[in-house]
């Protein structure tokens, strides 16, 4: 008995034996290993973050389910794409980028505690994250109270800076004040209408909009407000077409847009005609898609990205995520802004020579990305993007044809003098 | 506001602002019918009722996608296959969440709220998980999309009119059930008192289940209209669910003729309030409105006289 016993025994003790060793090994090799891929973790973490010899933990906050899984399904596969990328080319500072997402589920209270949980119970030393303004304000007192490191893709109202948020899409003034220019500059508009869904981004855009028109010496000849999913717009549209505006300039959001443009295109205003001329800052490509291509042909939009960008970066980008996600994705600007976070993470953190999110803050001033695929992107002390403002016209198939860009970076510009 | 311009301007904003009115007023009685035939006579609180209208807009999607695909000859007339399509498919899921859900609630209406709550839940999380969370575009065939011109100025959409007709068809066709079919005296038996109608013979657990699946049905109907005004995404039916509780509530639950009257003067207040003030503005007038009648008159604009 006792003999056959103790094969086993004496094959457990020895794979004991082998196993610690190999751990011995590990330990022992650790920090050689470390320094081959990048700096000691010591080094490039000094204040706990989840970061390891050869991992770094990065979170994802974006709703997938709820009202605005609409909206923020593109900036999710944006993000992933890119971390994929770094990860594919290395990782940063030789370590592998590992994403935690949470879901906010449409609900703010839920993206501040999902921030909460990212920060204090999985340390990430960065978060890719928010859509509406209303998760950012609910995550930004929770950012700043913990000390993290938000990556905000969309285009938004301004008048916010805080020193924990990098803005990745525009702030009112760089969208508004060009596009504005522009249709005045080359189609010679004089009269504008100003139209929007009832909350904070399209009424303080549409503040801008007016201060600026009024400015050039032109006339708003009518502004108003409909609630947030209203799906009637046949008064108005009477209203409009009584006004005779030179330009309809449209803020509706969610399924009101779908409905705006449908009941638009039925009342027999053919956008192609530019008379009045459509234009308008919160249609991307993915709003077009639940639109259809068909009932919103003619329109512009105002915006830094169009997926149909003739640039070697933007056609890498557009393959690699159709590849990713599928042939019949499409990208609006926020997407293509939420790609941007993690490559502007990586530059920061690659400056800083470290992950610690004072670091990352004081190197992200002056980071620029060549990569971008809207083509050069800066960051400014302000943590604003500059960056260059387009007009495309929207097309039946559901893309934009690009008719202007901007000469210069426009700059960033979050509490605007003499507009608020 | 309307100086400067000339009387046939006049004339022509104003005819067509009576025609938005009247446009509004069909997508009311749409939207409101199905529900006012299961909250008006079965008492059930249907939250899931937007649900079951984007179910048809989806029954849509499917079809103009299969269309446009394989019998591209058809698409100019697909649209009414579509209807009928949505309408069975909303109809046998209302009669399946009946058999499993409803029938179990029907001493308790008030759980009928959240089970039905809970429902609207499952359903917009299937249609995420199905379809995409994104709104997907119904592409329609194009003479649906134009407008008549009747004078220069004058422009008459064409799917606005499309939805008075079928408005007009369904009423008609819920009028004939309810008060000239033998279904449809079942139906208001059952209301009236459940077991009698039993005792006299009555089927009264079909007839619940038939009178929950044309409800549902004719929600399906109406979202397969919609796909030509509003979007088709898992939570559109979100859009139309205040709005058509609204109507019903505001004309007294058990009557169908009070759904009719409800919905034209909600939509009549606010498409000439929308004219005169901004959108947001007359909402708040138009909400006020029916809070004040309503507190004159719980019961709504019209009522069944029933010995309580």
């Amino acid at each position: 008995m006792s003999v056959e016993r103790a094969g086993p025994r004496n094959f457990r003790s020895a794979l004991r034996r082998t196993v610690g060793a190999a751990l011995l090994a590990a330990v022992a090799l650790g920090p050689l290993a470390a320094q081959a891929g990048g700096p000691p973790t010591a080094k490039v973490n000094t204040t706990g973050l989840a970061v390891t010899d050869d991992t770094v933990k990065v979170g994802i906050l974006h709703s997938v389910t709820g009202t605005m899984a609409i909206s923020e399904t593109g900036s999710v596969q944006a993000e992933k794409l890119a971390i994929k990328q770094i990860n594919d080319m290395g990782g940063v500072l030789g370590r592998k980028v590992e994403f935690i997402q949470e879901d906010g589920a449409s609900d703010w209270p839920t993206f501040a505690e999902k921030a909460k949980k990212l920060l204090v119970n999985d340390k990430v030393a960065a978060v890719f994250g928010c859509w509406t303004s209303a998760s950012r304000k609910a995550v930004l007192p929770v950012f700043e109270q913990y000390n993290g490191m938000l990556y905000y893709p969309t285009f938004y109202e301004g008048l916010e800076m805080s020193p924990d948020v990098i803005y990745t899409g525009q702030e009112a003034t760089q969208q508004i004040i060009a596009g504005i220019d522009w249709v005045v500059k080359n189609k010679g508009a004089k009269t504008f209408y100003l139209l929007g869904s009832d909350y904070i981004w399209p009424r303080t855009s549409n503040k801008i909009a007016r201060k600026h028109i009024e400015k050039l010496g032109l006339k708003v000849v009518g502004e108003e407000y409909y609630p947030l999913g209203h799906t009637q717009f046949n008064s108005v549209i009477n209203k409009i077409k009584l006004k005779r505006p030179d330009v309809i300039y449209a803020i509706v959001v969610g399924g009101s847009n779908v409905a705006f443009y449908k009941q638009l295109k039925a009342a027999g205003i053919d956008m192609t005609k530019e008379k009045p001329l459509l234009l308008t800052i919160s249609v991307t490509e993915d709003e077009i898609r639940g639109i259809g291509g068909e009932n919103i042909v003619g329109a512009y939009a105002v915006m830094k990205y169009f997926q149909s960008l003739d640039n070697p970066n933007n056609k890498k980008f557009v393959k690699a995520f159709k590849d990713m996600w599928g042939q019949d994705m499409v990208i609006g600007d926020v997407t293509q802004a939420a790609y941007l976070g993690p490559w502007l993470w990586k530059a920061a953190v690659e400056k800083a020579g470290s992950f610690d999110i004072d670091a990352v803050r004081k190197a992200s001033p002056g980071i620029e990305l060549k990569t971008a695929p809207e083509g050069y992107v800066r960051i400014h002390p302000n943590h604003h993007l500059w960056s260059k403002t387009r007009v495309g016209q929207a097309q039946a198939n559901g893309q934009y044809k690009l008719v202007y860009e901007t000469k210069e970076l426009v700059e960033p510009n979050p509490f605007p003098k003499g507009y608020q | 506001m309307f100086d400067s311009y000339s009387a046939s301007e006049l004339g022509a904003i104003f005819a067509m602002q009576g025609f938005a009115g009247l446009s509004l007023f069909s997508v009311f009685v749409l939207m409101a019918l199905g529900l006012a035939i299961i909250f008006g006579q079965m008492g059930v609180i249907n939250m899931a009722h937007g649900e079951f209208m984007i179910l048809g807009a989806y029954v849509t999607y499917l079809c103009s996608h299969l269309v446009e695909n394989y019998a591209p000859g058809l698409f100019g007339v697909y649209f009414f296959g579509a209807m009928i399509l949505a309408f069975l498919a909303s109809g046998a899921l209302g009669m399946l969440v009946e058999w499993a859900l409803i029938r179990h609630l029907y001493k308790r209406p008030l759980d009928t709220l959240l089970a039905t709550w809970g429902l609207s839940l499952i359903l917009q999380q299937l249609y995420r998980s199905v379809f995409g969370a994104r709104e997907v575009g119904v592409t329609l065939p194009d003479w649906l999309m134009g407008s008549f011109n009747l004078t220069d100025m004058i422009e008459v959409p064409i799917n606005g009119v499309f939805v008075m007709g079928l408005t007009i068809l369904i009423t008609l066709g819920v009028y004939l059930m309810m008060f000239r079919s033998s279904w449809g005296k079942q139906v208001r038996a059952v209301v009236q008192n459940r077991t009698m109608a039993g005792a006299v013979g009555i089927n009264t657990e079909m007839t619940d289940r038939l009178t929950f699946g044309i409800g549902c049905g004719i929600a399906g109907v109406a979202g397969a209209a919609f796909t030509m005004i509003g979007s088709t995404g898992p939570t559109a039916g979100q859009l139309y669910i205040v709005d058509t509780f609204l109507v019903v509530v505001f004309g007294g639950a058990a009557s169908l003729l009070g759904t009719i009257a409800s919905a034209f003067t909600i939509s009549q207040a606010q498409s000439t309030l929308e004219f005169f003030l901004s959108g947001s503005m007359a909402k708040v007038f138009t909400l006020l409105t029916v809070v004040g009648i309503l507190m004159l008159r719980p019961q709504g604009l019209f009522s069944l006289k029933v010995r309580k």
